[in-house]
């Protein structure tokens, strides 16, 4: 009996004493540095929002937002510049949507996870969405504008360049190709939350495959699909270097009127001001309302997204 | 005072149940037409032989109660009957199935028309994220009615069928998952009587439930089953011995035994049957 508790007592006494004075500082500077950098992180979020902001809020008039560049581009408004981001935007997502959520739809419900054809899929998707953008910017050149777009120029009007030169319709579906890994795995999660539970219900009751996919998986995944597009659009809005070859325009005094003419961008727009102008110190200030419209935008579809994502993980718990 | 309850419940049951002469037993039951049966019938996962030649005849409009303890197959054999498994990669049977002399996992045989046949009604009750209308006329309208009041009738058939309507009449159009869990377990019955099976296969159908939820299930299964052969694996062997006529045992992917319920209970032939039965494992 009083062997036992002579053992409990120096038990105890080694618990204590294992939390040396080493320990204890390497456990704190963990906590420190880690500390550290998530805070060093705010800040810089903090800073570029802050600064944008107060540089910008300034120039942001009706003007502004409806009116042409001026001046060579020292004065003036950027409104083809949102258009045509607008535009761009709501081409790619023409095709990246529908493309990318056909494969997410085949991915996730009639492709054997452990096929060949899944994999190589898979491998290529992970693998699109990891090529640096201007890479497709450089194949959007290569593929689209020289191959396709010449193909059809010399197919239907030789001699005349048409589809064969940078245009709003090529720089759209190169960064499609950018967008769709996005849209792909947003739409995969989306379909893996709704429960097996209603395939099943949906298979026994006679549906097939495709019935079951129509009227039970899609409508019960269609927020994570809309969150998926978003997801989409935003990173697509923000991006230059995949439309800097194919069709983004240094200034346009006109929106574009026909898929075969150039355009301008949010992003493009910034570049510009801030390297190709003749009196960069005089754009300073159109240079801040742009990024914060830029900023503006695409934190907007970002918050969407949250939204609609935090929506969706309600609804598949309560369900 | 459940206990009291399920007491008087199966009391009335057995006083519900057909005159039997003593030697009459397991032949007077087997004797009514044969709906589904399997011969020989082999599964494997994979590398897991699940089931090893299951040889099993279920009688028309009777409650045949799979038994045993988890993992012995008693799912898995429930799923082969309307192919469900079939969902699942790397299945494999062999042997047959055969209802109304159609052998159903021939080549030609359209698994549509199967499940349209054969209901299904699951251990988690699974009402789709819809209206309760639109949950019982799903299957129907899966299977091309789309005459709106033709669609209200089975509705309202199909619910009253399970017991249900005179609980819902006045919120067809509510979600489905506003119900009780005994109450969706019920719209979910009424979901797949709506597509007018024959046979109903029920797994676990009250494992999830309280005690009067278990009841109702209990006592809608005594109804249905003058129009319906029915099928249900559970794992409550008082339940077995309440709502069934059939019972057979499953152990280890192997069908033990299978017989009249009362003699199953009473007399039984192996001595597995009987140490489950008693408790001793499972």
């Amino acid at each position: 009996m009083s062997v036992s508790a002579s053992l409990d007592v120096s038990k105890e006494n080694s618990l204590l004493g294992s939390t040396s004075l080493k320990r204890r500082l390497i456990g704190g500077m963990a906590g420190g540095i880690t500390g550290f950098a998530a805070m060093l992180i705010v800040l810089i979020v903090f800073t570029i929002v802050i600064s944008v902001v107060m540089g910008g809020y300034k120039n942001i008039t009706w003007e502004f937002l409806t009116e042409a560049p001026k001046e060579g581009m020292m004065e003036g408004g950027i409104f083809p510049a949102i258009f045509g981001t607008v535009i761009m935007t709501m081409l790619m997502s023409l095709m990246a949507v529908p493309l990318g959520t056909v494969t997410a739809i085949y991915l996730s419900e009639f492709a054997k996870p452990t096929s060949i054809l899944a994999r190589s899929i898979r491998f290529a998707v992970n693998t699109l969405a990891s090529i640096p953008s201007i890479v497709f910017g450089l194949f959007g050149l290569g593929f689209f504008v020289q191959f396709i777009g010449s193909s059809i120029d010399n197919v239907t009007n030789p001699g005349t360049l048409v589809w064969g030169q940078p245009n709003i319709l090529w720089a759209s579906m190169t960064m499609g190709l950018l967008t769709m890994p996005v849209v792909i795995v947003s739409v995969e999660e989306a379909i893996r939350t709704v429960p097996k539970e209603w395939r099943d219900a949906s298979l026994a009751l006679g549906a097939t495959r495709l019935q079951t996919i129509r009227k039970i998986v899609i409508p019960g995944s269609l927020s994570g699909i809309l969150t998926g597009m978003i997801l989409a659009i935003s990173r697509g809005a923000g991006e230059v270097a995949p439309i800097l070859f194919t069709g983004a325009a240094f200034f346009l005094p006109q929106i574009p009127h026909a898929l075969s003419s150039q355009f301008m961008h949010l992003g493009y727009h910034i570049y510009i001001l801030a390297t190709q102008s003749s009196n960069v110190e005089k754009t300073i200030p159109l240079q801040y309302a742009t990024t914060l419209v830029l900023l503006a935008l695409t934190f907007t579809l970002n918050l969407t997204a949250v939204i609609l994502r935090s929506r969706l993980r309600g609804k598949s718990q309560s369900a | 005072m459940l206990e009291q309850m399920e007491k008087d419940h199966s009391q009335q049951l057995r006083t519900e149940m057909p005159p039997m002469h003593p030697d009459e037993g397991f032949n007077a039951m087997v004797n009514r037409p044969v709906k589904v049966s399997s011969r020989g019938l082999n599964l494997y996962y994979g590398e897991k032989h699940a089931l090893t030649d299951v040889s099993l005849e279920i009688p028309t409009n009777r409650v045949t109660a799979f038994i045993g303890p988890s993992g012995c197959g008693k799912s898995t054999f429930l799923r082969t009957l309307n192919r469900m498994n079939d969902t699942i990669v790397g299945c494999k049977i062999t042997g047959e199935v055969i209802m109304d002399s159609v052998n159903i996992y021939d080549a030609r045989l359209d698994v549509v028309e199967l499940r349209k046949r054969v209901g299904m009604v699951f251990q988690k009750s699974n009402p789709f994220p819809k209206s309760i209308w639109e949950n019982v006329a799903y299957g129907p309208k899966i299977l091309g009615e789309s005459n709106k009041s033709t669609l209200n009738e089975l509705v309202e058939r199909s619910l009253k069928q399970a017991a249900l309507w005179e609980e819902v009449k006045d919120r067809l159009q509510h979600s489905a998952l506003g119900l009780s869990g005994g109450q969706q377990q019920r719209l979910c019955i009424a979901r797949a009587l709506a597509t007018s099976p024959e046979v109903l296969l029920m797994d676990e159908p009250a494992s999830a439930l309280d005690p009067i939820s278990t009841a109702k299930i209990e006592e809608l299964i005594f109804q249905l089953k003058s129009n319906y052969t029915i099928v249900i694996v559970t794992h409550n062997m008082q339940q077995a011995a309440r709502v069934s006529d059939i019972t057979a045992f499953f152990y280890l992917g192997e069908l033990i035994e299978v017989g009249n319920t009362r003699d199953m209970f009473t007399k039984p032939a192996k001595k597995q049957t009987e140490d489950y039965i008693t408790g001793r494992f499972g």
